[in-house]
């Protein structure tokens, strides 16, 4: 089995499925091209999270993530919680396969973006459900960890390097290495 | 609990008889085929043995059966060996949006070599339209590829009729016919192609084995230097116990092909039927009738691939989805996005493909936990409409 007990364990036995019809908050992110999405809903009370739901489209990492993202989450105060990290969220499911450690980004930005929903509609900002963040960056993934790229495309979160599009195919490359992984051209060293 | 394998594209079991005859090569016939000794001398007539059957499975002359290590090997020899002897003649080259990524790309390493590249689309069933092929071709163009038929989709190509058209145009043509070969008939003089791929794992045959058949006459540039083996076309010691394997796999094959396809149709089409039926929102993806007999795959809409495949998994059923989850490289499928069908609905495949051992029992039982599967996902997917 490619994971770990824990992250089965969340797959088969998701805790707080489901939405909040009179949600405080609701962050919603996802991206069809690679193919996960996520939508937590949240009602806060004093500063504090009182309920969390979620429904999740995705692989079995997506699915473990938003329910442990959710369990991690209940109870917290806002603060608290929005300083759950992704590699928490990882950690706290004994580690995930790195081509699937971006799932667990989405899972702490969901929620975070719920937190912010919350605090938007608090300050007049928004009267209704934050818009979905949907990335529609053709290319999503580092190619040496698989780790989602964001917009910029030129740090992986993951691996830690920066990143350059390949002059011959265009697909990012590590600022450092002298050949493509993608396409094995070599790059003219500056 | 019940056990149903229902992921034959990804390689089938290896049929007792053909692992007995592997045996003695794995023991006591260690000879090198290239010996002069009788050691290698009686590894060397299994070979040559071996190849006589492989021929036969596809109606060519043993001459013309160049063994290899995979059906991506053998794509890529075709591809690049035939691209690289022709290319005084021209630069380009027109492969199928739903080719293999061995053939797909090899081409993008021509490319890097300064070749030029054509994709011929697909129709929704995905489906290599002659007419779209003509008005893709250049007068450039020294090669056409197009798969027999499609793992993940099942589709069969009319190839005799492209083949046809290539061949009058002079220009060379390959097929991939890796799910293909060994499934139905594959007869290269009715087909009149110029070379194909075709792999023993697709046929109860061992891993790692496979042939690439290239048509006398044509000129093709070698995919491993440095030895005389294959007659020349590839270097390296012969893998004897694995063609062995192979060509005795092929002999079944060709034994049993009708027997096998006459059983696994009606579970096919059971598949079909029923599972739409069963659970709304899916689709059926492929061609309705021009498909391979053990092949029946699916989008399931509003729910992922692997999140369906690790609930099969748990049931002890085993199947396999072109979606992006279930990638290394986190892409959907390009045949399923080639074919048209959007991002998310591609993220839903399920391919189920049926073994010679496979019972109308192991149907019935997955028609029977398919359904809570795909409900408890949906229940929890943010994209059902059903949730709103």
């Amino acid at each position: 089995m490619i994971y770990t007990d824990k992250v089965m364990d969340h797959f088969q036995n998701p805790r707080n499925v489901g939405a909040i019809t009179d949600a405080d908050g609701v962050g919603k992110v996802g991206n069809p091209v690679c193919g996960d999405m996520m939508e937590f809903h949240i009602k806060v009370k004093d500063n504090r999270i009182t309920d969390v739901k979620f429904k999740t489209f995705g692989c079995g990492a997506a699915i473990a993530v938003s329910s442990i993202v959710s369990e991690m989450a209940m109870g917290k105060t806002l603060d608290e919680a929005m300083k759950i990290t992704n590699k928490q969220v990882a950690e706290e499911l004994g580690g995930l396969p790195k081509n699937k450690l971006h799932c667990s980004n989405l899972g702490a930005d969901a929620l975070h973006a719920a937190i912010e929903n919350y605090r938007d509609k608090a300050q007049g900002v928004v009267k209704d459900e934050s818009p979905t963040e949907v990335k529609e960056s053709e290319e999503c993934s580092c190619p040496y960890c698989d780790e989602t790229l964001d917009e910029e495309r030129g740090y992986c979160k993951g691996c830690h390097i920066e990143l350059v599009d390949c002059p011959e195919c265009g697909e990012p490359i590590n600022k450092k290495a002298d050949e493509c992984l993608h396409c094995g051209a070599t790059k003219a060293k500056k | 609990m019940r056990k149903a394998y229902l992921d034959h594209i990804a390689g089938t079991p290896l049929h007792p008889e053909v692992l007995d005859s592997m045996l003695p090569f794995l023991k006591e016939n260690y000879g090198n085929p290239q010996s002069l000794h009788s050691l290698g001398q009686e590894a060397l007539q299994a070979v040559e043995s071996a190849r006589e059957r492989v021929a036969e499975l596809i109606n060519a002359h043993p001459s013309e059966i160049f063994f290899t290590s995979s059906g991506s090997e053998s794509n890529n020899f075709a591809i690049k060996g035939f691209a690289l002897a022709q290319k005084n003649r021209g630069n380009n080259i027109a492969v199928s949006a739903v080719e293999h990524q061995s053939v797909l790309h090899s081409v993008k390493y021509l490319e890097h070599m300064g070749m030029k590249s054509m994709q011929i689309p697909v129709d929704k069933f995905g489906s290599v339209n002659l007419d779209e092929l003509k008005k893709n071709l250049t007068p450039e163009t020294i090669l056409v590829s197009v798969m027999l038929a499609n793992g993940e989709v099942g589709t069969i190509q009319p190839i005799a009729e492209i083949a046809d058209f290539c061949t009058a145009k002079g220009i060379l043509f390959h097929t991939d016919a890796v799910a293909a070969a060994g499934n139905i008939p594959v007869d290269v003089r009715e087909l009149g192609v110029d070379a194909l791929s075709l792999a023993g794992n697709q046929f109860y045959g061992p891993k790692g084995t496979a042939a690439l058949y290239v048509k006398k006459g044509k000129r093709i540039l070698p995919f491993i230097d440095g030895g005389i083996q294959e007659n020349g076309r590839r270097a390296g010691t012969e893998d004897v116990p694995g063609i062995v394997g192979f060509g005795r796999a092929a002999e079944l094959a060709g034994e049993h092909m009708r027997k096998r396809a006459d059983k696994a149709v009606p579970l096919r089409d059971l598949l079909i039927r029923s599972l739409p039926e069963k659970v709304k929102n899916v689709v059926v993806t492929g061609h309705p009738e021009k498909r391979l007999p053990f092949h029946a795959s699916f989008c399931i809409e509003f729910v992922e691939g692997e999140s369906m495949l690790l609930n099969l998994d748990m049931k002890g059923i085993a199947v396999s989805s072109g979606s992006a989850c279930t990638s290394r490289t986190l892409k959907a499928s390009h045949v399923l996005l080639a074919m048209g069908l959007d991002h998310a609905l591609a993220q839903g495949s399920l391919v189920f493909s049926i073994l010679e051992e496979n019972t109308m029992e192991d149907i019935e039982y997955l028609l029977e936990v398919f359904p809570p599967i795909i409900d408890r996902l949906r229940q929890m997917s943010p994209i059902y409409p059903g949730n709103l």
